[in-house]
């Protein structure tokens, strides 16, 4: 053996190939391996927004990069240790972001002539021979024809068998990183289950990749990650958009609501109704609509008759809904708009990450809509907060956005799940037959939170009209009365506004309470920022990091931590959106750090503003 | 009040305190009244009795009847229907909703209720006109109409209502009108009955903007010669003193004289005939036909067929039997996990 192992604290990894070679696949199933191991780990596929983009181009190249280490784990990685590219094309879309000195893995029947034309190499020479990737340590492996010559005799057809050839590089990367085969031969055999033939050809061929490693004569390093020191407790990988779905399930759980989930396909929010319509014996009902106005209406339909109402989209889909977003807020009933951003504006760029629909959810409707706002930080704080849009929105029969984006919805991490009984239970206040006074029931009744009851429809005596009209508090009358509309706003306004006191205090994520520089962020800039802060921190500066999981209304301590520092600094994957809204509230300078190229943040990017700002 | 069972209730107890607001003699005010007679005599409890609307004149509706309603947004009533009725499919839901909100804004739900086939009731007040913002052409005006936004006349092809329904797989059509309040009745208990999402259209007058729009079919001078009630099993004639027929030669009906033919040689009206039903409502837009067609009310067609709130609960159930009720613990915890001591 020809190899060595070298121990190392945490490595990035990044898989790219065509959209059809399994890229995603291998590198989930790469993912689940670490985290089984139990390292601590980020992920972000990035994916072209074609189906099948023509095979080899640059627009066909789809990604999936990993960060694992036995270190604490923030984001996916500013740059790579190590790139596998099954195809000139990968190799030519992501290059960039190889560190020098870094390993590429690369499938060399992916770099033949056509290749090269597709992926518009304009010499016609593979980089793999013309000397451009000296800097790196390049491992050339003839995967396609490896993988033929393995399966040669298993009677699977051509096709069948180049499908396989994801799992010779997996095979080959788990014994590069000293990783076992297990969780992958498991995971083929229950995939697969009905087809033993294509479960034992996958299995032979990642098993050929292994040996292969074991077995060439090439002087390799192989490289071992110890386990993360996490916090005791049993864990579980988890992406964005499940952590959604599974939070969602759980409020519906601890309240006794029945969930109705009324959406309409939208990438990337779509995988939150795959992931509901699969838990139908929680009793949840999935309903895809007709459009996107068709999926919030049902939902509030659903909300009138007393189930937990929730629609999802992405910011196109949103924009369709804020009329009966509108509605709901007049209904005074509660209805939960989960919106999982893309880029923008109009289809924009659906596959990728963006963070500028903040103010469309705060402010995109007509009149004087105030709806409350919550945000995820990670992929399994998904959970958390999808959760508490749920809590919040039937504890305040109100609307409530939950925003996610594409980064986190895709994105993975190991989580620490709680147990059913560890999450707070939560109650709709429904109004009951006793509730009429003399006979006479008022729907706009309000308690001191200036919450109204929820009366449904079956409920004896309560029968109440509603609409989108201006009404009457207390007994919601049509009113076109002057006095009575400035009250009503007020009223709407203040009862959004209590919600700050049914939320968490705003903590510190990381240092001081007073300092020089605040870094604030929101939504999925939390890994970026957490890793830029731990490394100023620990050369010395004088930076905290707080994160925004309430945009609106914010914490009731929000301000007082905000004052605490000379500069607040605003990372977001926008123009400025909550720059703006903490300029507006609270008229304190806070500067931008703003990019919106469809990629998250990296942490050298976040360090190298903050630096600039303290000297 | 509440403490009495419907079947105990009249009109009366579905009024409201509030003051309808509709222009003095505008047809609304009979559909109105006719729906609080009959929702007593369906043996429904009025708590489980819900109306929703979209926009528009009709869409007042609501407000005035004394059982749980929403006037919720232009166009989008069939959405929230389908969303209530998939959450409490107990409850009778009456959709009110004019021809610029089903057929214009909401052309759109209003097809995909449809075909999903919710257990519903739906009121379709056709003015051909659109009242609530003063009088501009309605996707079921007629070709040319002028008015407030057509000075030289509108250039649309009218939707035929009842032919669109059709088209969309409804499972119940009917029309009647504002100005025959026996008919009205009739096919509003029969549409209850029907276990589907039941569509009638209702020709209602606005007696401010499209005033007279149905006079020939509603005034007692013409309505015998221009207006055709269709009853299952019963022929089609119609007439002073019924003596006009319709008859169908292959495809083509014609009008006939019941001088120079029986009954049995009339067109027998099947509402189970979907292909007939299509040619029937089409009687008075076709251009084909020679002579005045008389415009058909009646119930055109039904079909049993599976209602999408039950289908859900089915699913939810099975989904329950295969899997056991939900556990959220095992559902926290996945299929992969790992211990961290």
């Amino acid at each position: 053996m020809s190899s060595t192992l070298e121990s190392t604290k945490e490595i990035t990894i990044l898989f790219a190939g065509d959209s059809g070679d399994g890229i995603q696949l291998t590198g989930t199933q790469f993912t689940d391996t670490n985290a089984l191991f139990g390292n601590d780990l980020s992920t972000f596929p990035n994916f072209p927004a074609e189906i099948r983009a023509p095979q080899g181009t640059l627009a066909g190249v789809s990604g999936f990069q990993v960060h694992f280490g036995s270190v604490e784990i923030f984001t996916p990685g500013d740059e790579c240790d190590a790139l596998v590219v099954m195809n000139a094309a990968a190799l030519k879309a992501n290059i960039k972001s190889l560190k020098k000195g870094g390993i590429i893995i690369a499938n060399t029947d992916g770099f033949d002539a056509k290749n090269l034309r597709l992926a518009k190499v304009e010499s016609g020479i593979s980089p793999l021979e013309d000397g451009s990737l000296s800097e790196f340590k390049v491992y050339p492996i003839e995967v396609t024809k490896l993988t033929k010559e393995c399966l040669k005799d298993s009677g699977l057809g051509t096709k069948d068998i180049d499908r396989t050839k994801n799992m010779f590089v997996l095979g080959y990367v788990l014994w590069m990183f000293d990783r076992t085969l297990d969780p992958t031969i498991k995971y083929l055999s229950e995939k697969f289950k009905k087809k033993p033939e294509i479960v034992d050809a996958n299995v032979k061929v990642l098993r050929a990749g292994y040996n292969f490693g074991d077995t060439t004569e090439t002087p390799t390093t192989r490289f071992s990650v110890d386990k993360a020191e996490m916090p005791s407790g049993t864990y579980r990988n988890i992406m964005g958009n499940q952590a959604t779905a599974l939070g969602l399930v759980a409020a519906t759980q601890r309240s006794g609501l029945e969930l109705f989930y009324g959406s309409y396909p939208i990438t990337p929010a779509s995988d939150v109704l795959h992931e509901l319509a699969k838990h139908k014996n929680f009793g949840v009902k999935t309903f895809q609509a007709e459009d996107e106005i068709a999926a919030v209406a049902s939902a509030i339909g659903a909300s009138f008759g007393g189930a937990l109402g929730i629609t999802a989209s992405s910011g196109p889909g949103i924009a369709l809904k804020g009329e009966a977003i509108g509605l709901a807020l007049m209904l005074e009933l509660p209805l939960v708009i989960v919106n999982v951003q893309r880029g923008g504006p109009s289809t924009g760029l659906p596959t990728k990450t963006e963070q500028a629909d903040l103010l469309q959810a705060v402010y995109g409707r007509n009149g004087e809509a105030p709806v409350a706002v919550v945000a995820a930080a990670t992929p399994a704080d998904c959970f958390n907060m999808a959760f508490e849009a749920c809590r919040l929105a039937v504890e305040h029969m109100t609307p409530v956005f939950f925003l996610s984006d594409g980064y986190l919805a895709n994105g993975a991490e190991p989580w620490k799940f709680p147990t059913a009984e560890e999450l707070p239970l939560f109650k709709a206040n429904f109004a009951k037959p006793s509730d009429l006074k003399d006979g006479e029931y008022l729907p706009y009744e309000r308690d001191e939170n200036l919450v109204r009851k929820w009366a449904i429809p079956g409920t004896l005596g309560l029968e109440h009209r509603v609409g989108g009209i201006e009404k009457e508090d207390g007994t919601g009358n049509i009113s076109y009365d002057p006095d009575n509309h400035q009250h009503m706003v007020n009223t709407r306004a203040q009862k959004v506004a209590n919600i700050a006191k049914n939320v968490p205090k705003q903590e510190l994520e990381l240092g001081a309470k007073t300092g020089k520089v605040l870094v604030l962020g929101w939504g999925s800039t939390y890994g970026a920022i957490k890793a830029a802060v731990t490394d100023l921190i620990a050369e010395g500066h004088s930076v905290s990091h707080a994160h925004l999981r309430y945009l609106f209304p914010y914490p009731q301590n929000f301000e007082e931590v905000l004052k605490g520092f000379d500069n607040v600094l605003i990372p977001e994957m926008n123009m400025g959106q909550l720059r703006m809204m903490i300029r507006s509230e609270f008229l304190i300078p806070a500067i931008g750090l703003n990019k919106v190229k469809g990629i998250p943040f990296t942490k050298g990017e976040i360090k190298e503003k903050v630096l600039e700002l303290l000297n | 009040m509440s403490e009495v069972l419907n079947g105990a209730l009249t009109a009366k107890d579905f009024e409201t305190d509030q003051e309808v607001r509709w222009c003095p003699g505008c047809g609304d005010y009979s559909i109105l009244k006719q729906v609080q007679k009959v929702i007593p005599e369906l043996g429904v409890k009025r708590e489980d009795v819900v109306f929703i609307s979209g926009i528009g004149c009709s869409s007042r509706f609501p407000y005035y009847m004394n059982t749980y309603g929403m006037h919720s947004i232009h166009g989008r009533a069939p959405a929230v229907v389908s969303g209530l009725k998939a959450t409490n499919p107990n409850l009778s839901v009456w959709m009110i909703t004019g021809d610029g909100d089903a057929l214009s804004i909401g052309g759109n739900h209003l097809i995909h209720l449809l075909r999903r086939n919710f257990n519903i009731n739906v009121l379709l007040f056709n003015n051909q006109i659109y009242g609530l913002t003063k009088g501009q052409y309605s996707p079921t005006s007629e070709e040319g109409k002028t008015t407030k936004s057509t000075p030289m006349g509108s250039l649309d092809h009218p939707f035929n209502p009842a032919a669109l329904c059709l088209g969309a797989d409804a499972t119940f059509v009917a029309r009647t009108m504002d100005r025959d309040p026996v008919h009205l009745r009739d096919i509003l208990s029969r549409a209850n009955a029907h276990k589907g999402t039941s569509m009638v259209e209702i020709y209602q007058n606005c007696n401010v903007f499209n005033d007279g729009a149905f006079f020939g079919m509603t005034d007692k001078a013409t309505k015998a010669n221009q207006t055709l009630f269709v009853e299952h099993g019963k022929p089609l004639v119609f007439g002073e003193n019924n003596e006009f027929g319709i008859k169908l030669d292959g495809f083509i009906p014609a009008i006939v004289s019941m001088d120079s033919v029986s009954e049995n040689d009339l067109w027998i009206h099947d509402e189970t005939d979907r292909t007939k039903a299509n040619i029937l409502v089409r009687f008075y837009q076709d251009p084909s036909l020679e002579g005045n067609f008389p415009r058909p009310f009646g119930v055109f067609y039904t079909e049993e067929r599976a209602c999408y709130e039950d289908l859900l609960v089915n699913q939810v159930e099975t989904a329950k039997e295969k899997f056991g009720e939900g556990d959220l613990n095992s559902l926290l915890r996945g299929k992969n996990t790992w211990t961290i001591s």
